[in-house]
């Protein structure tokens, strides 16, 4: 019962991860960058969401609400700001620009709300499941969590088959050039791949933050590389690789937290990251890539 | 560029460390030192070994390392392990300090060569995250990672204290997280300016030498360089391990500028890396004499705005934002280059004139 | 015995014979051409025969050594040099450093003997600068010796790289177009480059053009690939002047 219960868990986290990993995924297939400030968009997220519920004392839904709303506007906003200006600059200023929004982020919270933790009060209100005679307990985030996960997977999915800005954001990582000749406004589209990426990013806050419930300006950084990882483990680009990327990577950390030392969990979620790389150097969804002589 | 400007520019780079040396040793004389200023003489020669390491991975190779800082750990733990085990063998500090600088610089070089083998087929932000992946593996590590010596010999565990299984002659060298205690304070003003000195004769004769011009031909053209017979494997191994052992050095330094040393996120996690990192970009991509300044300068920077107390990570964070966005974006470029045209031909009526 | 003797080389991608069966004969210091329409598999074989991909099918002997299946290091090391179609060169390096990266595996002293400026390093670096410089100079890019490789107008750009490909002393030479992109002028002077080249350094040059003033100019023999096919191979004018060659480049 025990396995059950640390593997529903990990799930979760992975879970979680995977809500994440799709921002990194999205905006690395669509605008080819590394946004190092994802991981601190989830933070921000967290902050809106305690604002909100602890201290105005308002119900959790507007908490997400709000938190959501303020994300998507940062994350369009730093985009413009921060990113746009450097495209068609080389990959490693990018990098090194979104490193910089990154701690910016952390110090404008550490500025406001302080470097001392915060107690976070989860956003699900639901009772546990308690399952074979209480044996097997299944915290009420828990489900929340990977049900929100399944719903933003089928939701995203549609959006991007169904829907004319989907296909568009498809165009554009297909190819960048050939999609600005085929009429398709590229900046638009990467604004709202930024948009939706950091939406998803406060929802991730939100199920973080109620998971681990203790908030610092540094909440998001260390999810947010192994998100990262977790979206280059699936094979970076890919939709579904972010799902088996994040799923795979927090049940891989909770199973070693559990049975093998919970010092060496993150050692071990990186060996496997680099094990599949080295198998599989373009993750186990991502594409092959040829170079032409 | 040709023979003389490289010994030039050389010269000038050497130059401006022996420069900054003596200032530093007249402000000494003449009582200008601030004691902030006395503690940060030796990080500052540490970032600066840093990030011209890191620049020959990534400006001179051309590949991204995100995981400079892990060798920067090891390099760190096994010169601070020497120093304290040889303690009662070799009772004189400088020649164990010596040593220590020595096997860092193996040890982290050898971790180069073992981490490079496999993971330098992967290319840009794969071989990036690798990088990172390996430097938390590395701090994670030693983080659990308990080793004693008692008269029987070594005695090592990843559990506790207790494991070790030590008679009650045993010291207990490394543990755990608390990490190694008691290092000597062996490292100087001096011993750093100097391995500053050497980092740069090496990185720079590397560079304008057969070695490496092969590197920089895999960074300009893998393709290419393949085609006329270079042997990609070895000069990218080489590269990468002389870079880890430059890392491993500055390790050794750091921690013998510091009387306990444990592996903490703050000084050998990824955040380490990507500072580093930073002084390379900033500094100029292949530019070594550019990391050197911009380690020096975006190190004072916070430190010379601690006035300004909360708000200098922000200004950091802004200034760095700002920094690239001008350097960097090319409508900026353009800009510039728009500035610089105007500014001679402003200049060129009047050489006329002069005619 | 031939240079060059390759065999029934074949290769696909993904069910597309990109090169089917394909065998040629190069004498020792012969000038050869390899000719067809585009797409018709001409840079596949470049690649084929310097390693880049590895055949399907069949053998590549150069100078009677079996190298098929070889990698590009080591096929370079055996003998065979190339240009490209998309010049490659050091970009940010410069024009003379090109040429001595060329130089590398004629030219040694140790990585230590670099770093430390032992006297053996200043003795050979002095050695590769003559000899770079005594290459730059049949190309007529002696004076450009100290620019940055990307800084060179495009023909000379297409010089550097057979300047830094004969630097690896090779019995073999192959060119990928190397007169595209150049002015009538600079292709006949080319014409008289490359004819200098064979004659002097005893070499044995199989080259990919579409320029046909160059290849009736020069090349002694010629094979024309159609679909990864030979379509006939022979004395350049016999070639030439055969009904199918036009028409696979004219159509019907």
């Amino acid at each position: 019962m025990s396995f059950l219960s640390y593997l529903i868990n990990g799930i979760s986290l992975g879970s979680i991860y995977a809500i994440i990993a799709l921002g990194y995924t999205m905006v690395y297939g669509i605008a080819r960058m590394l946004n190092f400030a994802h991981g601190d968009i989830i933070m921000v997220g967290g902050f809106a969401i305690f604002t909100i519920v602890s201290t105005m004392g308002l119900p959790p839904l507007l908490g997400i609400l709000v938190a959501v709303a303020v994300c998507t506007v940062l994350g369009v906003t730093i985009e413009r700001v921060a990113y746009r200006p450097l495209r068609g600059a080389s990959s490693l200023a990018v990098l090194i620009t979104a490193i910089g929004v990154s701690y910016l982020l952390q110090n404008v919270a550490l500025l406001i709300f302080g470097s001392n933790a915060r107690q976070f009060t989860s956003v699900v209100t639901l009772p546990n499941l308690k399952l074979a005679d209480g044996a097997l307990t299944i915290s009420s985030v828990t489900i929340v969590t990977i049900v929100s996960c399944i719903l933003i997977m089928i939701g995203l999915t549609s959006f991007i088959n169904k829907t004319k800005m989907g296909q568009a954001m498809l165009a554009v990582s297909e190819d960048n050039g050939a999609a600005t000749l085929m009429g398709i406004d590229v900046n638009r589209t990467i604004a709202i791949t930024f948009a939706i990426g950091s939406a998803l990013a406060a929802v991730a806050g939100a199920l973080l933050c109620s998971t681990y419930p203790s908030l610092t300006p540094y909440t998001g950084s260390m999810p947010g590389i192994k998100a990262f990882v977790a979206a280059v483990f699936g094979g970076i680009g890919s939709i579904p690789g972010a799902l088996i990327g994040g799923v795979l990577l927090g049940v891989i950390e909770n199973l070693s937290k559990a049975y093998i030392s919970s010092q060496l969990s993150d050692a071990i979620v990186f060996s496997v990251l680099i094990l599949v790389l080295l198998i599989r150097p373009t993750g186990i969804l991502g594409r092959k890539i040829n170079e032409k002589v | 560029m040709n023979k003389k400007k490289v010994r030039m520019q050389n010269g000038i780079t050497y130059g401006i460390v022996v420069g900054c040396w003596i200032l530093v040793q007249i402000m000494d004389k003449t009582g200008h030192m601030t004691s902030l200023l006395r503690g940060i003489l030796v990080p500052l020669c540490m970032y600066s070994i840093l990030a011209i390491s890191l620049n020959l991975t990534v400006g001179i190779l051309g590949e991204l390392s995100l995981g400079h800082a892990g060798f920067m750990c090891v390099g760190a733990f096994s010169g601070a392990f020497f120093t304290k085990c040889m303690e009662n063998v070799l009772p004189n500090l400088q020649v164990r300090f010596f040593l220590a600088i020595l096997i860092g610089a193996a040890m982290a070089g050898v971790c180069g060569i073992l981490i490079g083998i496999p993971v330098l087929r992967l290319k840009g932000d794969y071989l990036a995250i690798v990088t990172l992946a390996f430097g938390e593996i590395i701090k994670n590590l030693i983080n659990v990672m308990y080793i004693g010596l008692d008269q029987n010999g070594f005695h090592f565990s990843i559990k506790d204290t207790m494991s070790l299984g030590m008679d009650e002659t045993g010291v207990v060298i490394i543990k755990g997280a608390q990490g190694i205690t008691g290092t000597p304070k062996a490292s100087t003003f001096l011993i750093a300016v100097a391995l500053l000195l050497i980092t740069l004769l090496i990185v720079l004769n590397l560079i304008h030498s057969r070695a490496g011009r092969a590197i920089m031909s895999i960074r300009d053209n893998r393709i290419a360089a393949e085609s006329i017979g270079i042997n990609i494997t070895k000069y990218k191994l080489m590269a990468f391990s002389i870079s880890a052992a430059l890392a491993g050095v500055a390790g050794v330094l750091y921690a013998h500028n510091l009387s306990t040393l444990a592996a903490t996120p703050k000084n050998f996690g990824y955040n380490m890396s990507i500072m580093i990192l930073v002084f390379v970009v900033l500094g100029g991509l292949g530019n070594i004499r550019g990391s050197m300044i911009a380690a020096v300068i975006l190190t004072l920077l916070p430190e010379l705005l601690r006035g300004l107390n909360d708000y200098r990570m922000l200004i950091y964070a802004i200034v760095l934002i700002v920094m690239m966005l001008f350097n960097s974006s090319p409508k900026a470029i353009e800009l510039r280059s728009v500035l610089m045209e105007r500014f001679k031909k402003g200049k060129e009526p009047a050489a006329k004139e002069e005619a | 015995m031939a240079m060059l003797e390759v065999k029934n080389l074949s290769i696909s991608f993904g069910g597309l014979k990109a090169v089917d069966d394909f065998s040629v004969t190069i004498e020792k210091g012969q000038l050869y051409g390899l000719i067809g329409p585009n797409g018709a598999g001409k840079t596949t074989v470049f690649n084929l025969l310097t390693g880049v991909y590895r055949p399907d099918t069949g053998t590549i002997l150069l100078d009677g050594r079996n190298i098929t299946g070889k990698k590009t290091t080591e096929i370079n090391q055996e003998g065979i040099a190339r240009t490209f179609q998309n010049i490659r060169l050091f970009k940010e390096l410069s024009v003379l450093d090109n040429v001595k990266a060329g130089l590398h595996n004629h030219y040694k002293y140790s990585t230590i003997e670099g770093i430390f400026r032992l006297p053996r390093f200043y003795k050979v670096e002095k050695q590769m600068d003559e000899r770079a410089l005594e290459l730059l100079k049949v190309f007529d890019l002696d004076q450009e010796a100290d620019y940055k490789a990307s800084n060179l107008p495009y023909g000379k750009q297409r010089k550097l790289e057979i300047a830094r490909a004969l630097a690896t002393e090779p019995k073999l030479l192959l060119l990928d177009e190397p007169a595209a992109g150049m002015n009538p002028n600079e292709t006949a002077e080319l014409m008289d480059t490359i004819r200098f080249v064979r004659d002097n350094f005893d070499m044995t040059v199989l080259l990919i053009e579409h320029d046909m003033k160059l290849v009736s100019g020069i090349c002694e023999r010629l094979t024309v690939l159609n679909f990864g096919q030979v379509l006939t191979q022979g004395e350049t004018a016999k070639v030439l002047n055969d009904k199918r060659v036009i028409t696979a480049y004219l159509g019907e």
